[in-house]
């Protein structure tokens, strides 16, 4: 395929290794970046890192497989009492330094891992406002859990962990904020690139066939039950390290913290970065960090009354996101991502926006799945019919194999980043598309 | 056996109110096919309207009708101005935008209104009557078990033996049918949409004096059983509302009674997987309607 691209960066790199390379190269940069923030801003860029590690995984689940999570909050608490659990366990048992951190964020993983099994089981039996409700109840019932088996969770005390020094190698070098993030900043990295590979490869591409038409995509040979249970899963185990690191930045873990609201709050950062778009998970995240920061700064620096300022407090932030989230759902469901890329396509001449056409985006991979095999573009091929064409396409592509269709979905993924040339039909991208469809 | 008669006794009141705002979910979906998660936040702020009307005319008849007209208006407030222009080809666009709408909502109440819980007063006696010895209802919850039986009752009436209610259905059932033969469709949808925020309305300002009064969370319970309640029921079944509000009324009440308060969300998270993962219809439904 030779669709014309912008410069990009490094552009003889393609495919996994340029996932990898510019997984080193933003993470090596962030790290940087530590050096020049105060302690503060290093807390800050610490917990904007471990909210990244949720918001990743629930951006994929919601945008790529399409299934709803309210309870991320609950998952990522699975992911902090896992972390402080172990972390206490070997304390006692006279371990710690790196090893005891390594083994409690795999704890903490590995327990909202099987959390979000459970709960993703559930999940492929439920359409979009059931499992909302069921994840609702998962997190408004997480205070009553840590209550009633308080032996354990220490109810709404919560647990405190013992915290993890700056390396000796490192000591006069970096404060103890900048280590930590340094390490949130590793994790996240690691969360986000394994996210990534997973997107672009053939499971992310039966996450988006069974997202856009369930039917069509067993017809292909797709399990969906299967695909949607694993979206579950990877999604909770990027939330359970969100949690962990979470644990080791603050050194405890408690209810409080991960209220429904808290919940709410990492569907408005996927929804505001867009939805199925890592890059806009990290805006995401960096958003629902800085904003309340910010509007506090704010409201303070005004001299309100005492009461007026406390009641401004929490609330003012959590309307400016209600407000986002509306906005941007019916505004703009590509969210920050999809506002980058219409800026930098206008910045190449083609100001054109794409027709926000009704053809899901399953009609398109499916429907694109010949031609792309014949020409090897995808996005260059010609619109599909509109809505209606969903289990029609689907139906005369039944033969398509795996491979076809594979071929045919990863290249839109690819060219989605890049700028079509001017008065190329733009409705057969998905990521045109909203990203939610059915 | 004292105890459990008081327990069921203010179970099924308690359910009746579930079943009530169930009820309410259960209008929206058969009219708009959308939960909406926003109904809590919306019944608040009728409820808020009321207890300012009742705080003004000192009349607590006077406060219930504002804020049952508060509620329809809300409904209609919120039908036309967001959610019909929400992205319909996806169910999550609306649950989205009515998450946002919560956050907005409880986030100005509480600006306004501050985060203390105002003590709500009941329009009759909440202490209980003893029938032979044994604590039973109250005067209140009578009050409650017979107006909300009363208007579930007013409701059946309405879609069954009256024109709008034909209307009602057909264009929630058949819309494109509906609309050739003559129903306005979207206008049909919009008098759902206010039913059903008046009725929640009526749920949440007949719950909010039994409870520890008015704040901007306190229907976010309410909320959660009342979904409970309509997937146990099934989400097309008013009467499904109705036997799976008591049902998990009283359930709610006994765990409660007996386990703690602080059970009681375990309980409804328990109902809740093991409906979804025996019956994903609900019991009540016999249409296998929610899996693709």
């Amino acid at each position: 395929m030779n669709v014309p691209t912008r410069p990009r960066l490094l552009p003889g790199l393609t495919g996994t290794p340029r996932v990898l390379v510019l997984a080193v190269l933003l993470t090596v940069l962030a790290i940087g970046a530590t050096f020049l923030l105060d302690p503060f801003r290093n807390f800050q860029l610490a917990t904007a890192a471990a909210y990244l590690c949720a918001v990743a995984g629930l951006t994929l689940l919601i945008g790529l497989s399409g299934q709803l999570s309210l309870g991320h909050a609950a998952l990522m608490i699975a992911g902090g009492y896992g972390y402080a659990l172990t972390s206490n366990a070997l304390t006692d048992a006279g371990i710690d330094g790196v090893p005891r951190f390594v083994a409690s964020l795999a704890a903490g993983v590995l327990t909202a891992t099987l959390l979000g099994l459970l709960l993703g089981l559930a999940a492929a039996r439920l359409r979009g406002p059931y499992l909302a409700g069921l994840t609702l109840a998962l997190v408004v019932a997480v205070p009553a859990i840590t209550s009633v088996w308080s032996g354990v969770f220490r109810g709404d005390q919560g647990l405190q962990t013992a915290y993890n020094p700056v390396p000796p190698a490192l000591e006069r070098l970096i404060a103890l904020e900048q280590w930590q993030a340094w390490v949130a900043i590793i994790v996240a990295s690691v969360v986000v690139t394994a996210l990534a590979l997973l997107r672009r490869g053939p499971l992310g591409l039966r996450m988006r066939a069974v997202r856009d038409d369930e039917t069509a995509a067993r017809l292909n040979g797709v399990p969906a039950r299967r695909v949607k249970v694993t979206a579950f899963t990877v999604s909770a185990a990027g939330a359970g390290a969100g949690g962990a690191v979470l644990c080791f930045v603050t050194q405890s873990v408690g209810p409080g913290a991960y209220t429904l609201a808290f919940s709410l709050l990492l569907v408005v950062a996927a929804v505001v970065g867009g939805l199925g778009s890592l890059g806009g998970a990290a805006l995401g995240s960096a958003v629902i960090v800085v904003l309340p920061w910010a509007l506090n700064a704010g409201t303070a620096a005004l001299d309100l009354p005492a009461d007026l300022s406390q009641r401004l407090a929490g609330n003012l932030s959590l309307l400016v996101f209600g407000a986002l989230l509306i906005a941007v759902m019916l505004l703009r469901p590509t969210g920050l991502a999809g506002l980058a890329t219409s800026w930098r396509r206008r910045g190449t001449g083609s100001g054109r926006r794409p027709a926000a056409g009704g053809s899901g985006p399953a009609a398109a991979v499916a429907g694109a799945g010949p031609a792309a095999a014949g020409t090897g573009a995808a996005s260059a091929a010609p619109a599909p019919a509109p809505a209606p064409a969903g289990t029609g396409a689907a139906l005369s592509d039944a033969d398509a194999t795996p491979d076809v269709a594979r071929s045919a979905a990863t290249e839109p993924t690819d060219a989605a980043a890049h700028p079509r040339p001017a008065g190329t039909p733009a409705s057969t991208d998905p990521s045109r598309t909203i990203p939610i469809e059915r | 056996m004292e105890r459990l008669a008081f327990l069921l006794a203010t179970g099924l009141a308690r359910g009746a109110i579930f079943a009530l705002f169930a009820l309410s979910l259960v209008l929206i979906w058969r009219a708009a096919r959308i939960i909406n998660f926003a109904q809590g936040a919306m019944a608040l702020v009728a409820t808020y309207l009321a207890f300012a009307v009742t705080a003004l005319t000192g009349s607590y008849p006077a406060g219930l009708a504002a804020g049952i007209l508060g509620g329809a208006a809300m409904g209609f407030v919120v039908e036309r101005g967001l959610m019909r222009h929400a992205p319909h080809h996806s169910p999550l666009a609306g649950i989205i935008v009515a998450i946002g709408l919560v956050m907005v909502l409880q986030s100005l109440l509480g600006i306004l209104f501050g985060a203390q819980y105002r003590p709500m007063a009941a329009p009759f006696d909440q202490s209980p009557i003893f029938v032979g010895g044994v604590p039973l209802l109250s005067p209140y919850d009578l009050f409650v078990l017979v107006t909300a039986l009363g208007v579930m009752g007013v409701l059946a009436l309405l879609f069954t033996r009256t024109s709008l209610g034909l209307q009602l259905r057909a264009s929630a059932f058949a819309p494109e049918v509906s609309r050739l033969l003559g129903v306005r469709v979207d206008r049909m949808v919009t008098i759902g949409w206010m039913l059903s925020a008046a009725v929640a309305a009526l749920a949440a300002m007949l719950l909010i004096p039994t409870e520890l009064g008015l704040n901007p969370h306190s229907t976010d319970m309410l909320f959660v059983y009342a979904f409970t309640v309509a997937v146990v029921g099934g989400l097309d079944s008013p009467v499904g509302a109705l036997l799976g509000g008591l049902t998990v009324g009283v359930v709610m009440s006994l765990v409660t009674g007996y386990l703690g308060s602080t059970v009681a969300p375990i309980a409804v998270l328990v109902l809740l997987v093991t409906v979804l993962l025996v019956k994903p219809g609900g019991v009540f439904s016999l249409r296998e309607a929610r899996t693709a």
